[in-house]
């Protein structure tokens, strides 16, 4: 939560049309956060194209003198019967599933909130903002010991019920939807004869789309990075995700029968990296309008 | 934003989770796990009658292994589960201890962290499936750490008695004698240091696995356990000896900060500013997999020792055992025994570099007389072999030496990333294992 509203200061101060004077200070800051942010994912793109025999031999920062590339991506693709594509779909699974089902059931949530009275609807904002205020790994023991009287421990449904509620998303959608659907509109709508399902998916849905997409974007991100609850839930390797299953090949660089495969675990990190840079890409426009949103009095 | 911890705070989270559900196995007495008796305890009737048991393990051999295994029994089914390596396992064995449900029936546990999985009585004795008869076949020192409190909670696999391995190249360069004792091994890191600012003798950021080895050599027993009753001394005869000696090299920055098993060690290895390598005798199959590029540089000596008489440890190793909660005991019990103490399937398991527990390979004329050429054709195995035999007795692991070597780099690690005196570092960290030991309803003095 934190990192939006300082995103959103940020975004506005340097957006800002009637302050266009240029701060050294500031342009210098911004140089150093851009190399703070870059190196790594260089380091990642230079690495990648190492064999593992250049990469112990090699200076980190620049290229080694073989190019691998192609022959690592080939080799983490078909490692091990090819588990790394098996970790690649489940982590597709869990995202679509889990994520999408979080912003479905966000969106429905804090819409209902935001344009409905009903009694208890105070208690429902209460518990949703203290909800926010848990940290997901706190929670992970407890959701354990639950899903395994449950008899769900070690399955994909141990992965995509817990991603499926995303109280934050709820509470984006419910401010979002505060202004970005006038009530004169819903009103309109009932006096026209339009039921409410039919007044939210024609009409409404539309108007909520930036918060929707930041909502998406968001849970997408989140259910892509799962690590802990995945890590503690799946004992089973064709069921993890991609962020398990780098760590279990990293490990395997570790002790008594040490099998270390470095260049596949960095080509592997790479390849996992690129959709969600480029889901990222492709929806930051609507990412930046759903910030913005409620900034400015219409 | 998710909040990205760093690995290590992330897995010492899941090992203090398991440990929490450690103690809740441990104090209402196993309500998981069934008894074996019912289901008969005849392992061949087992073995040819089939069946279907998991096996969870991160040895690269266990594939060839479950093959041949496989083979001879067709009419047993072995699925074999990467779990995780280490601690990662071990997270998933106990939350599957505490679940009652969802463990192997088999699963591979290092020596150090049997005693937890044993004493919160997850583990079943197979002495009723007459594996006391197998003793014989195992080192000494292995088998104490799979039989205890009179009973046998497993077969041992592998064994890593210490033995020093140096860069003979490095060695040569700059004119650094072999090192018998541990005053002579800080001289050589003095002058190799000296001579140039980039070599060390050695990289140490602080391992609790190698702390615990180094302080066994040493003839300490910081760690015993009756009953209920623990007792962690980390400041014994032994303990101090070690801190007193290693401190210097802690003190001086003679050692290197680079950390064990990344891609930078792998290089120091490679490239000699990684002079020597204090470990288990399963490092030569590491080196020569992994280190290509300093074949024909290593040599392997005997460890050093503080007045000259051989004296060494056990690194790393570990073995198999079978849970309670497995559904066909005999049937797993078939597969350990076959697995650990079969001649077939210990040569697929050595043929991958791993090093014998069975003293009939460790004794063996044809073992002693491989030739290697990475070690420059050095009787590697002469000297490996000899140091399985002159590990010292009387050591034995925490009931929760998982959660213990967790916790270490927040004490011990402490004084190794200050480059001070390694005894208050183990005050602190006896002090922790004391009060957790006593949290988890041990009784523990200290």
């Amino acid at each position: 939560m934190s990192a939006i509203s300082s995103r959103s200061d940020g975004l506005r101060a340097t957006r800002s049309p009637r302050n266009p004077r240029k701060s050294l200070a500031l342009t210098l800051f911004m140089v150093i956060f851009l190399i703070y942010s870059l190196v790594p994912l260089f380091w990642l793109v230079v690495n990648a194209t190492k064999s593992q025999r250049s990469l112990f031999t090699s200076f980190g920062l620049w290229f080694g003198s073989d190019f691998s590339l192609f022959s690592n991506i080939h080799d983490t693709l078909t490692y091990d019967n090819g588990i790394f594509l098996r970790w690649f779909a489940n982590t597709l699974l869990y995202v679509v599933v889990g994520a999408g089902g979080a912003t479905l059931l966000a969106t429905l949530a804090g819409y209902g909130l935001a344009k409905f009275r009903f009694r208890g609807r105070g208690a429902v904002f209460a518990v949703v903002l203290g909800a926010i205020a848990v940290p997901g790994t706190a929670l992970a023991v407890p959701t354990f010991l639950m899903f395994s009287q449950l008899g769900l421990t070690n399955t994909p449904l141990a992965i995509i019920i817990p991603s499926l509620a995303s109280p934050f998303g709820l509470y984006l959608i419910w401010a979002y939807a505060e202004d970005a659907v006038p009530g004169e509109l819903l009103e309109a709508a009932r006096m026209d004869g339009a039921g409410e399902l039919r007044t939210f998916f024609t009409i409404s849905i539309r108007l909520l789309a930036p918060g929707i997409v930041t909502v998406a974007l968001f849970t997408v991100v989140a259910t892509w990075n799962n690590y802990f609850l995945p890590l503690i839930m799946l004992s089973d390797p064709s069921l993890y995700p991609l962020t398990v299953g780098l760590n279990q090949w990293n490990a395997q660089a570790t002790g008594v029968s040490a099998q270390p495969i470095y260049n596949l675990v960095i080509t592997g990190s790479l390849l996992t990296i690129i959709p969600i840079v480029v889901g990222f890409l492709i929806l930051q426009r609507y990412w930046q309008s759903g910030l913005s949103a409620g900034s400015v009095k219409q | 934003m998710k909040i990205h911890l760093p690995s290590t705070v992330i897995r010492r989270f899941a090992v203090v989770i398991a440990g929490s559900l450690l103690l809740g196995a441990a104090l209402a007495g196993c309500s998981s796990g069934s008894a074996p008796g019912s289901a008969g305890t005849d392992v061949d009737a087992a073995l040819k009658a089939g069946g279907t048991i998991t096996y969870w393990s991160w040895t690269p051999q266990a594939k060839a292994q479950v093959a041949a295994f496989e083979k001879k029994y067709p009419k047993v089914t072995v699925k074999l589960v990467n779990a995780g390596t280490g601690n990662d396992e071990y997270t998933k064995l106990q939350n599957a201890v505490k679940a009652g449900s969802g463990g192997p029936d088999v699963a591979q546990v290092e020596y150090f962290a049997i005693p937890q999985f044993a004493l919160a009585k997850s583990l079943l004795d197979l002495k009723p499936y007459g594996f006391d008869s197998l003793e014989s076949d195992f080192t000494a020192s292995t088998w104490s750490h799979v039989a205890m409190d009179g009973a046998i909670y497993g077969l041992p696999q592998d064994s890593g008695p210490m033995a020093l391995f140096y860069n003979k190249k490095v060695f040569d360069q700059y004119g650094l004698d072999v090192p018998a004792t541990w005053d002579a091994y800080i001289a050589d890191a003095k002058k190799l240091h000296a001579a140039d600012p980039t070599k060390y003798i050695a990289a140490d950021t602080g391992d609790a696995g190698f702390t615990t080895s180094m302080i066994w050599q040493a003839g300490g027993t910081p760690f015993t356990t009756t009953g209920s009753k623990v007792s962690v001394n980390l400041q014994d005869a032994g303990s101090k000896k070690w801190a007193d000696t290693w401190s210097q090299l802690v003190e001086n920055k003679l050692l290197s900060t680079t950390p064990g098993w990344s891609d930078e060690w792998y290089k120091g290895l490679g490239n000699g500013s990684i002079a020597t390598l204090i470990t288990g005798a399963w490092m030569p199959g590491v080196l020569e997999s992994s280190v290509k590029d300093a074949s024909g540089d290593w040599r392997v000596a005997p460890m050093p020792t503080y007045d000259g008489t051989a004296a060494t440890a056990e690194n790393g190793g570990g073995g198999q055992v079978v849970l309670k909660q497995s559904k066909n005991p005999a049937l797993a019990a078939g597969f350990l025994r076959w697995l650990n103490a079969d001649k077939d399937s210990v040569k697929l398991f050595l043929a991958s570099g791993g090093f014998p527990s069975t003293t009939a390979d460790i004794d063996s004329d044809a073992f002693k007389a491989q030739t290697p050429a990475y070690f420059g054709g050095q009787k590697i195995n002469e000297v490996l072999s000899a140091a399985a035999g002159d590990v010292v007795k009387g050591w034995t692991y925490l009931p929760y030496q998982v959660y213990g070597n967790s916790i270490y780099g927040d004490t011990v690690g402490q004084s190794y990333s200050s480059s001070s005196d390694l005894n208050p570092g183990l005050r602190s960290w006896q002090k922790q294992l004391v009060s957790y030991g006593n949290d988890q309803g041990f009784s523990v003095s200290g």
